[in-house]
Parts: C-alpha cells; sequence; structure tokens
C-alpha cells in the first residue's frame, strides 16, 4: 500500500486517476483501518486528505449556510455552539455514531461514503437538505447528499470523484430538526432504525417537513410520502398516528441479527413519530 | 514495500522511527518505540485499550496509521505519572481496587484523564457515557466508575 499525502484536492484527483488498483481516501480513518486491519478492501493506494488546507474548517458561508470540511470531526461539531444550536438534529446524529475516542477522529463524510444504511449521521444531513461539494478532473460539482449512497457499502463517487466537503443551507426561524435511532443498549452500537426529521413553521403549520429513513432499506432513504401527511398540520396526536403508520409502511427492512423484518417495521414508526415530535419543538423555539 | 520516516513527539520527546504505511500508530508505538503500555484488545476501534492522546484528541491508537504522526504531538500511558509520583488517578484506582487483570487500565486511565481535563465535575452518567469507548471484562466497571468520581472530587478539592 502506498501513502500519499497531497497538498491540494486537484492532486488528490490527479493521484487518484494515475493509480492502479484500489484507491481509498484517508481522514478520520475509523472504517478505512479497520477494513485495513480485517484485509477487507483493503487499499493499493490510500490518500490522506487531511494535509489539504481547509479541511478541518467549519465555516459560515456568505449566504448564510455552513460549509463543513471533509475531515470535520465529530468533536469538532459538538463543540460548535452556533452549529449546534442551528442543527441539533443533524450534530446528534454525528454524535450517537462510537464513542468518545472514535468522535475524535470519525467525520460526516466518511460516514457518508461508508454507504452504510444504518450510518447515524446520513439521514440527519440528507434532511437537512444539506449537498457535497465533488471534485473531479472535470471541475467542482453539488450533489445532494441523498444522491451519494446507492446501497449497501455502495456510493455514487466514481474513480477520482472527492467529496470536499458538506455545505448546510441557511437555517431560518422557525424551523428545527431531529434524529433519533432506536439500539437494544444506550451506547456503542449500530442502529436498528433511526428517523431524521427537518421541519420548517409557519405560524405553527407545518409548511414543509423531510423526513429520512435509516436502516430500513438497503440504503438511508427519504420518506416523502409521510413527509407529506405533516405539512399544513400543526402535529396532534391524530397526524403524529397517521404519519407513524406511513412511516412503517415505507420501511422495506431485512431481517437481521439486530432485528426482524416485523419489528423493525413497527419501531420504525415509533422512533419517526418522536423524532417529528421533537423536531416540532424545536422549530417551535422549545429546546 | 517502502518505510516511511516519522518524526513525532511522544510524551515529550522527541522520536523518530520507519513505519510500513499499513502499520497503526499502535503498532508503532508497541513495535517501533518500545512503548507497550497501550494495548491491544481488538485492534478495529472497539475496546478502547489502546487509548492515547494524539494532538490533543482521545483517540484509538489502533485506529490512527504510525505515519499520521508525522509532527503531531502523542500523550500515553507511559507519560502520565511524574518523575516521582503517580498520577492522582493511577493512585486512586489502586487504592480502590479498580482493577483486576489491568489489560483495559491503561486506556482508562488516559480516557478518564481526558474526561477530568475538560469538565473535574462529572456526574455518574457522564463518566460512563465517556468510558463507554473502554471495556473491561474484569471488574464490571462499578469500582473505576468509582476511582474516576472519587479523583474529580480530590481534584476539585485540592484546586
Amino acid at each position: 500500500m502506498q501513502y500519499h499525502t497531497p497538498s491540494s484536492f486537484s492532486e488528490a484527483v490527479t493521484i487518484s486517476n494515475s493509480s492502479d488498483g484500489l484507491v481509498k481516501y484517508l481522514a478520520g480513518g475509523t472504517d478505512v483501518l479497520v477494513q485495513l486491519k480485517i484485509g477487507n478492501n483493503s487499499p493499493d493506494h490510500l490518500i490522506d486528505i487531511k494535509k489539504i488546507p481547509g479541511v478541518k474548517e467549519i465555516a459560515l458561508r456568505e449566504d448564510g449556510g455552513w460549509t463543513i470540511g471533509a475531515a470535520v470531526s465529530g468533536v469538532q461539531l459538538t463543540n460548535h455552539k452556533k452549529l449546534s444550536r442551528e442543527w441539533p438534529g443533524l450534530v446528534e446524529g454525528m454524535e450517537l455514531v462510537g464513542s468518545a475516542q472514535i468522535q475524535s477522529r470519525a467525520t460526516l463524510v466518511g460516514n457518508l461514503c461508508n454507504g452504510s444504511p444504518a450510518a447515524d449521521s446520513v439521514p440527519g444531513m440528507i434532511a437537512a437538505g444539506a449537498t457535497v461539494s465533488v471534485v473531479s478532473s472535470s471541475g467542482t460539482a453539488e450533489i445532494r447528499v441523498e444522491d451519494i449512497p446507492v446501497g449497501p457499502g455502495l456510493t455514487n463517487l466514481g474513480t477520482g470523484e472527492i467529496i470536499t466537503a458538506v455545505n448546510l443551507p441557511k437555517r431560518n426561524k422557525h424551523e428545527g430538526d431531529a434524529y433519533l435511532r432506536f439500539i437494544p443498549r444506550t451506547e456503542m452500537d449500530i442502529a436498528v432504525v433511526g428517523c431524521a426529521v427537518n421541519l420548517s413553521l409557519e405560524n405553527g403549520v407545518i409548511s414543509s417537513a423531510k423526513v429520512v429513513l435509516g436502516a430500513v432499506g438497503p440504503k438511508v432513504e427519504v420518506a416523502t410520502p409521510a413527509a407529506e401527511c405533516l405539512l399544513g398540520e400543526k402535529l396532534d396526536e391524530n397526524i403524529l398516528s397517521i404519519f407513524s403508520d406511513k412511516c412503517s409502511e415505507l420501511a422495506k427492512p431485512i431481517s437481521d441479527k439486530r432485528g426482524s423484518e416485523e419489528f423493525r417495521k413497527e419501531v420504525i414508526g415509533v422512533i419517526a413519530k418522536r423524532a417529528a415530535k421533537k423536531a416540532y419543538d424545536r422549530a417551535l423555539g422549545n429546546k | 514495500m517502502n518505510k516511511i520516516h516519522v518524526k513525532t513527539n511522544i510524551n515529550g520527546d522527541q522520536v523518530e522511527f520507519l513505519a510500513d504505511p499499513r502499520e497503526t500508530l499502535l503498532d508503532c508505538l508497541r513495535d517501533h518505540v518500545g512503548l507497550t503500555g497501550s494495548k491491544e484488545g481488538c485492534g478495529t476501534g472497539d475496546c478502547g485499550a489502546c487509548s492515547c492522546i494524539f494532538d490533543g484528541d482521545l483517540v484509538s491508537s489502533c485506529l490512527v496509521l504510525g505515519v499520521e504522526a508525522e509532527g503531531k504531538s502523542i500523550e500515553t500511558i507511559e507519560g502520565m505519572a511524574g518523575r516521582e509520583e503517580l498520577h492522582p488517578l493511577q493512585k486512586k484506582f489502586i487504592e480502590m481496587a479498580a482493577l483486576q487483570c489491568g489489560f483495559c487500565t491503561p486506556g482508562i486511565l488516559v480516557a478518564a484523564k481526558a474526561l477530568l481535563e475538560k469538565n473535574n465535575n462529572p456526574t455518574e452518567t457522564e463518566v460512563r457515557y465517556w468510558l463507554a469507548g473502554n471495556l473491561c471484562r474484569c471488574t464490571g466497571y462499578d469500582k473505576i466508575i468509582k476511582a474516576v468520581m472519587e479523583t474529580a472530587k480530590d481534584i476539585r478539592e485540592t484546586a
């Protein structure tokens, strides 16, 4: 394995396009090093992006949105007060990934590129309407986060296409997000089901909604029909019950050691309902 | 396989070693630098026995490559005690018998020290969550948590 430390993303793209064999990128390394250890998908070329200026930065853009560098760690997100206040759902999703040791290194972009349908930070990013900046030999493109995963361990990114940052839109008043997951323990586990909800309100009525389900299909899925039942509503028990049933209906989980299909379908409804309530409370300004 | 020359700072000392780029920081600490206090339990970031401070952050050194240490500053369990005296956490762990086989102890001490440096008044829940990435198969955790809580109390009282 050859180890590369490019000082720019264009250099990283050049290395990637001119290398034979499997190329992987190293930011936090909490997935890549495990793969290296077990010899599964072990790369021939490892490109460490952390020497590239800006990759560890969280920046407020002129349009009021945020740009989060590809190597920003979970701890950096948690410690960023303004970002955590505006996007608590996104940050709490990332916080659920692993231990304190993992949080020092793990990144949003790594969690996305690992392609797990149970990735805890991905539903929150998609619900937020986040995009990623992707650099390749043909320039830079901005792609919606939901268009990156295609299946377990698989993404839409080709050779020489590298995510440089996550972009969040401007946060307006009366908006709120939340992410909840179910695990049989309280820490250090992989989601059996997960759900992120992001809501905008006008006079207490939901004017836009995005609902994203994790770990109940081959990839993280946007649940548009479930989000649509919330529009124009104030989130009373009746609506919550319809919403919950809709999420259960949309879930297409498998049965595995973490949970059966039936169990997951039922629990996703419960978790989605709680996440919607939490997002709604946050949008109202109640913490 | 070309080895890479790595210059780094470990526990305040300038250290150099030659690393195969596939070797983890834990491999390098143990096999090239001779610091065997950090242990390999799982090698996949689950057990925390290899916990170190890497440029100020608590990490599992099995999930960091040795070559990433270039120009960085690393603290391991070997740097925890003073020249003459043990660290208060080390003393308290002995006093309260917060260890049995001792394999997980270096990692737990490094992780607990990192917690107390940012919060010297943690709740029991905070200590338990912070140490969730450090597995111990002997003690059942209770004595460990109590020792960390007691040390925090001593630190607050002497501060």
